[in-house]
């Protein structure tokens, strides 16, 4: 039986075989792998690229004090992108699934229709959630639309819930009781984790002052993407990951208020556009340095 | 010679394969039948006997006139690059007669077949080989194409056609070289059914067996999101069985897919039944995946309705404010006070009005969050085990009933009411902000809210007026769905419906008596002529351009056909006073003699204008007096169907 890092090294292995660069997680906080820059914006363009990274991914409102053995404040994520998606990239996928200890042919797989859309990130795509003897492992996207733009290359976009792909290989009925390392449990190592986080989230978070941090944080990118000039040869050096690193906190800000009930109906549709402005106002002038 | 071509792709949503099949099922294959099937990962159409090629055509090309000479036919013929010598005389011009050979219908597919696979409509598509790629459902990764022997030869997004199909993903071969005789044989060696008709019967047969309640649209989904279908049993704790049936049955159908197991109606056993996409589970390994996934989901459930418990819906009411109902219309709590407002015109009682309150909190609880489709459900729920009485919960667990025209409305009073009040409340206000249904376009589902009121109206015979309930901009939409209701699914006549609805003052269910007497007096021999004279009358009063004014005098009539006329007029009035509808409708209908009599001996036009007015006026009466349960001018009569 594979400990939790054991399968995300043979993961991380699988893919690298396959001519991906293993990434690190990005060092902000993020809802999802697909908003590392290493897929938001690596995706736009021209350029193949092929890439797999572990990502934290913080859902405020899933938050359940550690109590809950299958919703996670914090769960993580392997995020694999392929740009451009071989044309056998589902059985690329199945061979993933082999590699980490599957024997497919005693197993149920069905790949179940599942279309992705993220309003804060203009982005969505086509696919599937893939059911292993009715467990959902996987999400499978091909990006048809990121940061405002239809996308020259349509990348394979995969995203594996590693806790649970690693509770069902060990048996397990909470994530809480997964192996993470040899003799090392889920629990001793992010249960605590769990439990502050929900206290902060719920309890001891200043909505106003997370809301003054979301204007702040706002104001920051909006004022770095007027300064761009796309005429200026010097534009390569402008810092549009920076911006987008703002637009990550404004995202995150966002899911913390909102899952505090701190956004009201009206206004909601118009914190989203807000981000999601950002979001393709440094898509685009991602897209225009690499042109 | 005969034909195969399979479309390979990845997994197609199983509910939009239907829909393909039936484009496909009209492709024009040179005058042979298609016949189609599928699995989620491949498109199939066969036919037989396709003509090897297309007949030899002579075509005629008309040439100068005789007269213009032979060197006007040289010059033409060199132009046509013939010589002169190839040039009829046909009557007084030249012609040039020339064999087009057939085509192949090889070549002739070649070029047919790529547009019309592309062309297949799907409700959405994507591009997959870069930004101007071609649309599809989803990608294309291999096409089989034959005739006879033979490739039929061409491409589609880089993939070219040939004879190598692929079987099941996990049990088949990827590269299986086929014959029209043996391919569906092939595909069953890897595991691949082709028949959708034979995994149904599979499914339903081998789920039965193990004791599955089978739902047919469940049925349906399994049939095209499996290709090599077998049905397991799981077990899960009988102890989740204390959680309300309609919970652990929308997670088992719903969410993972599984037949229920009910040993008698309504009742669940602690079983389920599961269609896998593989042959068989020898170890039980697929069997305790699902078990263990089953399990989750249960204790989540429970998990939910023991935090959902710790504040009651009374409690959540206030909570509505942050759960949006229409971006521009605001929160459910506006729609709540709105709702509660409309149950009280509609004379709802303290518990249709309690009802009414609390009907929309459970979209704030975390059943409904994890579970959307059993709103309603679980607030009825929550409302019984929170000890509301029983007209209040039943009427917040059957208010979105119902949804669809098979479904049944509201069995209470108080649930029929708020159904009402909350899908016209939705209705009124789309339209005041002019979120109006067109076309196939409905984001709101509009028309079925509307079908749904319709519904509930007749058949509980709700006694509020329609005109009032409905009034602009609603009316149109409303009568188009009164009409659809009556047409469409209780069968009755267009033009009965017209008929009815043209004299409609009153309820629902009072048109729905008319029309059940209008349908069942229509066939009596004296009512389509009678609707014919009615007709008649009316285009008389119009061509005259009379409105009538004053009374009728009956000094004035002439004795014999008028007065006769009149005398028969008066005592259907007063047999009809107080009659069911079905019998006014005979008497009137008894009227047809009379009337026939007034036109075959009576000038209307006459040249006393006095009479003239009096006449018309006998019509007039008669024509209103009689038009209120239906307008027979609106009847279509055998004379006019041609």
């Amino acid at each position: 039986m594979d400990s939790f890092q054991e399968t995300i090294f043979k993961l991380k292995r699988y893919w690298s075989d396959r001519g991906a660069i293993i990434q690190e997680p990005y060092d902000i906080e993020v809802g999802a792998g697909t908003m590392a820059p290493e897929t938001f914006l690596r995706v736009l363009g021209t350029k193949p690229y092929r890439v797999a990274y572990v990502q934290p991914s913080r859902r405020p409102a899933d938050g359940r004090y550690g109590e809950n053995p299958n919703r996670l404040y914090k769960h993580q994520q392997l995020q694999v992108i392929l740009k451009p998606s071989p044309d056998d990239v589902l059985d690329q996928y199945l061979g993933s699934i082999e590699a980490i200890g599957i024997d497919l042919k005693k197993h149920d797989i069905k790949f179940e229709e599942d279309n992705w859309e993220a309003p804060t990130l203009g982005a969505w795509g086509i696919g599937w959630q893939v059911m292993l003897d009715g467990l959902e492992i996987t999400q499978f996207t091909y990006f048809q639309q990121c940061g405002g733009f239809d996308l020259d290359l349509v990348p394979a976009e995969l995203t594996y819930g590693l806790e649970r792909i690693s509770a069902f290989l060990q048996g397990v009925d909470s994530v809480y009781d997964i192996e993470w390392a040899p003799g090392v449990k889920y629990a001793q190592v992010r249960f605590v984790d769990e439990v502050q986080s929900s206290v902060y989230n719920f309890e001891m978070a200043d909505i106003d002052r997370l809301r003054r941090l979301f204007d702040e944080h706002e104001a920051e990118c909006k004022r770095l993407l007027g300064l761009y000039d796309e005429k200026s040869p010097g534009k390569f050096r402008f810092p549009v990951l920076p911006a987008y690193e703002q637009v990550l906190k404004c995202s995150h800000l966002f899911n913390l208020l909102d899952s505090r009930g701190a956004i009201s109906v009206t206004e909601r549709v118009g914190v989203i556009k807000r981000v999601r402005d950002l979001a393709v106002g440094t898509a685009k002038i991602w897209a225009d340095q690499q042109a | 010679m005969n034909l195969l071509l399979e479309i390979g792709t990845e997994e197609i949503p199983h509910w939009m394969i239907p829909g393909a099949l039936k484009q496909l099922s009209s492709l024009d294959l040179m005058g042979a039948t298609p016949l189609v099937d599928a699995t989620p990962r491949r498109l199939v159409v066969r036919a037989q006997a396709l003509p090897e090629r297309t007949p030899d055509e002579t075509q005629i090309v008309k040439g100068p006139p005789v007269s213009a000479g032979e060197r006007a036919a040289a010059g033409f013929a060199k132009k046509q690059g013939v010589d002169l010598s190839a040039m009829t005389i046909a009557g007084e011009y030249y012609e040039l007669r020339r064999n087009v050979p057939g085509r192949r219908a090889a070549e002739i597919l070649a070029e047919t077949l790529p547009a019309a696979i592309v062309g297949i409509q799907w409700p959405k598509t994507m591009y997959w080989t870069g930004k101007n790629g071609p649309r599809f459902i989803r990608p294309i990764r291999w096409i089989v194409a034959l005739l006879g022997d033979e490739v039929i030869p061409f491409e589609i997004a880089g993939v070219r056609s040939g004879n190598i199909t692929r079987g099941h993903r996990q049990l088949g071969s990827s590269s299986i070289p086929v014959t029209i005789e043996n391919y569906e044989s092939e595909l069953r060696k890897n595991f691949v059914i082709l028949s959708s008709h034979e995994r149904r019967h599979k499914i339903e047969t081998e789920a039965s067996a193990l004791g599955a309640k089978i739902d047919p649209d469940l049925l349906g989904t399994l049939t095209f999101i499996t290709e090599y279908p077998a049905a397991i049993r799981g077990e899960f704790d009988p102890a989740f069985l204390e959680l309300p049936a309609e919970v652990l049955t929308t997670v088992m159908r719903h969410h993972q897919k599984h037949f229920s197991v009910e040993p008698a109606p309504g009742k669940l056993a602690p079983n389920f039944v599961a269609v896998m996409n593989t042959g068989g589970d020898p170890e039980g390994l697929v069997k305790r995946g699902n078990e263990r996934v089953l399990k989750a989901r249960f204790n989540d459930a429970r998990f939910f309705w023991d935090m959902d418990q710790q504040k009651k819906l009374a409690d959540r009411v206030a909570d509505l404010a942050k759960v949006t109902f229409q971006a521009k219309l605001g929160s459910y709590l506006e729609k709540t006070e709105r709702v509660i407002a409309l149950v009280k015109e509609l004379d709802g009682n303290q518990h249709a009005q309690r009802a009414a309150l609390l009907a929309k909190t459970d979209l704030t609880t975390e059943m409904v969050k994890e579970f959307t489709e059993l709103q309603g459900v679980v607030g009825g729920l929550y409302a019984r085990a929170q000890g509301e009485p029983e007209p209040v919960w039943k009427a917040i667990y059957e208010h979105y009933q119902p949804v669809n025209m098979e479904d049944s409305i509201p069995e209470t009073r108080e649930g029929q009411i708020v159904s009402v009040a909350d899908k016209l409340d939705t209705l009124r206000e789309c339209f005041r902000i002019g979120m109006i249904p067109s076309g196939s376009k409905d984001p709101f589902a509009l028309r079925r809210a509307a079908q749904g009121v319709v519904k509930i109206l007749v058949e509980a015979k709700l006694p509020y007026d329609f005109y009032p309930l409905f009034a602009a901009p609603l009316t149109d939409f409303m009568l188009e769905r009164v009409q659809y209701y009556f047409r469409e699914v209780r069968g009755f006549k267009y033009d009965e419906v017209n008929a009815v609805m043209a004299s409609s003052r009153g309820t629902l269910a009072d048109v729905e008596a008319r029309l059940t007497a209008l349908a069942e007096v229509r066939p009596t021999e004296n009512f389509e002529p009678l609707a014919a004279s009615f007709k008649r009358i009316r285009n008389i009063l119009k061509q005259a351009e009379f409105e009538a004014d004053g009374a009728l005098q009956e000094r004035l009539l002439e004795p014999g056909e008028e007065r006769d006329l009149y005398d028969a007029y008066q005592a259907v009035q007063a047999e009809i006073r107080g009659a069911g509808y079905r019998v006014a409708l005979e008497r009137i209908a008894s009227l047809r003699p009379h009337v026939d009599r007034f036109f075959d001996k009576v000038l209307v036009n006459a040249r006393d204008p006095e009479v003239r007015v009096n006449r018309l006026t006998l019509l007039s009466d008669l024509l209103t007096e009689f038009s209120t349960i239906a307008d027979f001018s609106e009847i279509v009569t055998a004379g006019e169907q041609k």
